[in-house]
């Protein structure tokens, strides 16, 4: 069970309001998608659940306890470059994680761990379509690749949430259609939540199950800085009845055998 | 006609562009040198290639009877244990402050104005004060090579660790890495390729207080004997040691260039 909850959050940068009074609740296994033009504070919104930055004002919690002021374990994430590391072999990308979990002196594990934590991280590559590629470096992989593998990585620390920004921006529509696929079945298989920023409103309507929209609606001609966005709408989005009527199915079935 | 920046030459030609200038080059000083010798054949300041030859042969092949050594072997590994000596300890200096420079906020706020000073100092002002206070002998070289390669380092490092990605960081952030575990396997690891291209870049430098030093007070080394020689105007010794000098520094090159590539397949700056 994983609960999201913003609590009238702002974010100023040097007298500059970038997002005002913005409060959400967030059920368990959501997939929220946050559209809004560009400058919105699209991403600003994912950095302060990040904790990359703090909010000026109010306070965001996950399951009812503030979150850490930095990142840390239970929030993953994909950005739409560099989230990978150039300098390890795609498995070794993967395993990182869990190694740091295990060996906090030296950072890497030896013997029998190894090899666990290696298989593990193979079922994961497995899973996301990588499975044989675990020997390359990332700069051998394509860019779809690369960020199937960053959502490898962030996942074997079985983050409560898992943030997206623009994660497939940077890639071409077929690519694109089949990172769409994956993340939906990896959404379902693990009990986790999803946050991606795009400015794709398709997209954000395909994969999610709510959808919020930021923008500015006030404006100040005299001071331009005066306010920031807000949530502007909050849509339940076509996926979450599709998903529910699949679970009462589901259900439905189950009763029907028994 | 195609503009003149769309001709490329191929393979063979390529090499034989690359050759032709230091065959032009002997060819000039073979002709000049020849010329003057016919009007004095006591001549110095040019000598033949076979004088070259002979003076390499007595300095490398036979034992000096003064001291008992083969001079010049002698004063190469005197040299490159300076050099490589220098070099490590100024690695170390550079890797450890430019890491926790680069890398720690706090520590960056206390020391990199400090090493922007330090590295602005010339080190051959401050060689006086390091005879007075080391003495002539061996520690005095090694700190002026290390003052005048390490500040560098320190500042090339730091800076590289500043320019990587900050999403790396966070996303190591995520997967639970501390500071340390973070310096370990995200920022060392990619920071070694680039020291080496740092460390090529100062071979120039560490070869200059070298040589500087050892003129200055040695009792042996390449720079050393280069100086010595000088009083009796022996170009047939000052240029084959120029020219072993600049051998050495191209193979060093040649073979720190290479341990990049064994090394590091992963580091391509071309790719960016």
């Amino acid at each position: 069970m994983t609960t999201i909850a913003f609590k009238s959050v702002s974010k100023e940068y040097g007298g500059v309001r970038v997002l005002e009074d913005i409060s959400l609740e967030l059920a368990d296994h959501e997939f929220l998608g946050v559209v809004g033009p560009s400058g919105a504070g699209k991403s600003t919104f994912l950095r302060l659940l990040l904790s990359q930055e703090q909010p000026t004002h109010g306070k965001i919690l996950i399951d009812g306890q503030p979150i850490a002021p930095e990142p840390s374990q239970d929030r993953g994430v994909v950005f739409q470059r560099y989230s990978v590391f150039p300098h390890l072999s795609v498995l070794r990308n993967v395993t990182l994680g869990r190694e740091w979990a295990k060996a906090p002196l030296t950072g890497r594990l030896r013997g029998q761990e190894r090899g666990e934590v290696e298989a593990e991280a193979m079922r994961l590559l497995e899973r996301v379509g990588l499975g044989s590629s675990a020997d390359k470096f990332p700069h051998q992989l394509s860019g779809g690749m690369q960020q199937r593998l960053a959502i490898a990585q962030a996942l074997i620390v079985r983050p409560k949430v898992l943030l997206l920004d623009e994660p497939f921006g940077a890639l071409d529509p077929h690519t694109r259609k089949s990172m769409h696929h994956l993340v939906r079945e990896l959404w379902e298989e693990n009990q986790m939540t999803i946050v991606m920023v795009t400015h794709d409103l398709s997209e954000a309507f395909s994969l999610s199950t709510r959808v919020i929209a930021i923008d500015k609606i006030r404006y100040d001609p005299q001071d331009p800085t005066a306010y920031g966005s807000r949530i502007v709408s909050d849509i339940e989005a076509k996926s979450k009845i599709v998903r529910e009527s699949r679970k009462a199915e589901a259900v439905r079935m189950l009763e029907a055998v028994a | 006609m195609k503009r003149v920046i769309n001709y490329s030459p191929g393979r063979g030609p390529g090499l034989f562009l690359a050759i032709l200038p230091f065959l032009l080059i002997g060819f000039v000083y073979l002709t000049a040198s020849e010329a003057r010798l016919a009007v004095n054949p006591a001549d110095k300041l040019m000598p033949s290639f076979s004088s070259f030859g002979a003076a390499l042969a007595r300095m490398a092949l036979k034992v000096d009877p003064l001291s008992g050594q083969y001079l010049f072997w002698t004063d190469t590994y005197v040299s490159l244990l300076r050099l490589f000596s220098s070099l490590l300890i100024s690695t170390v200096i550079g890797l450890v402050l430019g890491i926790v420079i680069g890398f720690i906020p706090y520590v960056k706020a206390g020391f990199s104005a400090l090493v922007a000073v330090i590295s602005l100092i010339p080190p051959l002002a401050i060689l006086p004060i390091l005879f007075i206070l080391f003495g002539l002998g061996e520690p005095a070289k090694l700190i002026l090579m290390v003052i005048g390669v390490a500040p560098y380092i320190v500042r090339a490092v730091a800076l590289t660790v500043g320019e990587l990605p900050k999403e790396q960081m966070i996303k190591a952030q995520t997967l639970g890495g501390s500071s340390w575990q973070m310096i370990l396997r995200i920022v060392l690891p990619q920071v070694m390729p680039r020291l080496i291209d740092m460390l090529r870049l100062s071979l120039g430098p560490a070869w200059l207080y070298l040589i500087a030093a050892e003129a200055i007070s040695s009792e042996g080394g390449l720079g050393y004997r280069i100086f010595l020689v000088r009083r009796y105007l022996a170009m047939d010794v000052i240029l084959p040691y120029v020219a072993w000098i600049t051998l050495l520094a191209f193979l060093m090159d040649v073979a720190l260039v290479a341990t990049q590539r064994r090394c590091y397949p992963w580091y391509n700056p071309k790719e960016g």
